[in-house]
């Protein structure tokens, strides 16, 4: 049986992973190739780098980042932030990412996804979607781009449905209400969401606790359950929160007795 | 090599045999764009062997081994594989018995036709590729286990039902006479599918041993093993051509 997954987020920015509230009060908390090692020792099922680099030079970084974590740990990376054009997502994946995350770019060009998911596979490709509740007693999430800053008029659940019919693999939906909050993964969202499409989906934004992450699986749906500052701090370990998850009967990965499963 | 890396001698995993036995062996991987070389690349290197990128058949000349990565639609890669003049030198390396290992594409490109976009590919392993049966969800992303049909060296250390992880929607289907011979294991999502195949010297994964942490190093060092033995053990008696 396909395993749930837990993924930490590292949010790079200049060749550093940083923490702040999204995009102001950023926090040097290490080198991203170390951190990464250090989760996939402690049973990270995946990592996620987001680049958060505001300027072009960033990005070169960003994929000698993804090089020396390909080089140190052998478990899958997907790298997003930023990429515009099929070139931009060749060279994120030839740097040794095995999943590109499209996001703003998305947006603006539908068809980047089909371009992207014909060339790469759509195994490769994910959409990540920032989803915001939407108020005044209007039903659905709006979608965000560019950080959460813009309202692009797209609603949550129609946009996952039309990016899975243009050729995502996989989903990766952050609900922006709940992240940094620590208040929990949004599970209506999820639900709403993985009730419409049949790739995997990954729960982003609110977590607190393992149990949040049992929450994101079972109430939500969610394949896998990303997190970040919970990690970063050490507030939770992976391991710990799989614990979690296996107590509540949920399919993980856990190391051997007889191995150490990086 | 950072000492950092799990797997090798003394590391994390404790003994590994294989990995001492292939130190050195000099494993050609196919780099026709349909994938990422980095990882197995560094995985290979982690484990003593030489990996070299081969772009053209004259990489071949030089090898020991050879591994056909990749991801993504078998008729694309074919053509980037005809384009490359890859096609026929692979045909004839595996015809020879010399050790194969197709991870993930590598391994569907071993079977006939596929499913997907109708393409003719290597057809050494008789069997069409197609979509993974009553899956929940597809892609088939994450981990998932590897349940042994039979004890082979390509697993030595590795139990039946390890975690190992997967990207792909597609996966090869054996058929003909000798399809339960060939299969040698299997993995569930939703219906079964066929997750490795071994005939003789022609060994392929549809997981990603790169990306399957300790276990998935095992597997390379394994594979690296066998070539360096000189036949890629379980070759059927007068199969092989056992040339390295």
């Amino acid at each position: 049986m396909l395993r749930r997954r837990v993924i930490p987020c590292l949010d790079v920015a200049n060749g550093r992973v940083v923490k702040g509230t999204r995009f102001v009060d950023l926090v040097d908390e290490g080198d991203p190739a170390e951190l990464a090692e250090r989760y996939a020792r402690d049973g990270a099922d995946e990592i996620v780098f987001l680049d958060i680099s505001a300027a072009p030079e960033g990005r070169a970084t960003l994929l000698d980042v993804v090089t020396r974590t390909a080089q140190r740990s052998f478990v899958p990376l997907t790298v997003g932030g930023g990429v515009r054009t099929p070139r931009e997502f060749r060279d994120v994946l030839r740097a040794g990412a095995d999943k590109v995350s499209l996001n703003t770019a998305a947006v603006a060009d539908p068809t980047l996804v089909t371009r992207c998911a014909q060339r790469f596979g759509r195994q490769a490709v994910v959409v990540a979607i920032d989803a915001r509740r939407r108020e005044g007693g209007t039903a659905g999430w709006d979608v965000l781009v560019r950080g959460g800053r813009d309202l692009t008029g797209l609603e949550a659940v129609a946009w996952a449905e039309r990016v899975v019919a243009l050729g995502a693999g996989e989903l990766l939906v952050t609900s922006m209400d709940r992240d940094g909050t620590r208040s929990g993964y949004d599970t209506e969202l999820l639900a709403a969401i993985t009730a419409r499409v049949d790739v995997p989906v990954i729960a982003s934004g609110g977590a607190s606790g393992p149990d949040d992450f049992v929450a994101a699986v079972r109430d939500g749906g969610a394949d896998a359950v990303l997190a970040a500052s919970i990690f970063h701090r050490r507030i939770h370990s992976v391991a710990d929160v799989k614990a979690a998850m296996a107590e509540a009967g949920l399919p993980v990965r856990l190391p051997r007795a007889d191995s150490n499963a990086a | 090599m950072s000492a950092s890396v799990v797997g090798t001698d003394g590391g994390p995993t404790g003994q590994d045999p294989a990995g001492a036995r292939g130190r050195g062996l000099r494993v050609a991987v196919v780099d026709y764009g349909a994938g990422n070389l980095v990882s197995i690349a560094q995985g290979l290197r982690a484990i003593g062997a030489e990996p070299t990128i081969a772009t053209g058949a004259r990489a071949l000349d030089t090898a020991d081994a050879l591994i056909v990565p990749g991801v993504g639609a078998a008729a694309p890669a074919m053509r980037r594989l005809a384009k490359a003049g890859l096609v026929a030198p692979i045909r004839d390396w595996i015809a020879a018995g010399r050790p194969f290992l197709g991870i993930c594409l590598g391994l569907q490109l071993l079977f006939e036709t596929s499913d997907e976009d109708g393409a003719e590919m290597l057809g050494v392993v008789p069997g069409r590729v197609s979509l993974v049966p009553e899956a929940p969800t597809l892609p088939h992303i994450g981990w998932n286990q590897v349940e042994l049909s039979r004890p082979h060296p390509l697993f030595t250390g590795i139990p039946s039902g390890a975690d190992l992880y997967f990207v792909h929607s597609y996966a090869g289907v054996p058929s003909g006479a000798r399809a339960e011979d060939v299969t040698l294991a299997r993995t569930t999502h939703g219906g079964t599918f066929v997750s490795a195949v071994a005939d003789g010297a022609t060994l392929g994964v549809q997981f990603h041993p790169e990306r399957s942490g300790t276990d998935g190093l095992r597997v390379l060092a394994n594979f690296v093993a066998l070539a360096a033995d000189g036949d890629g053990a379980g070759v059927p008696v007068g199969a092989g051509a056992g040339a390295v």
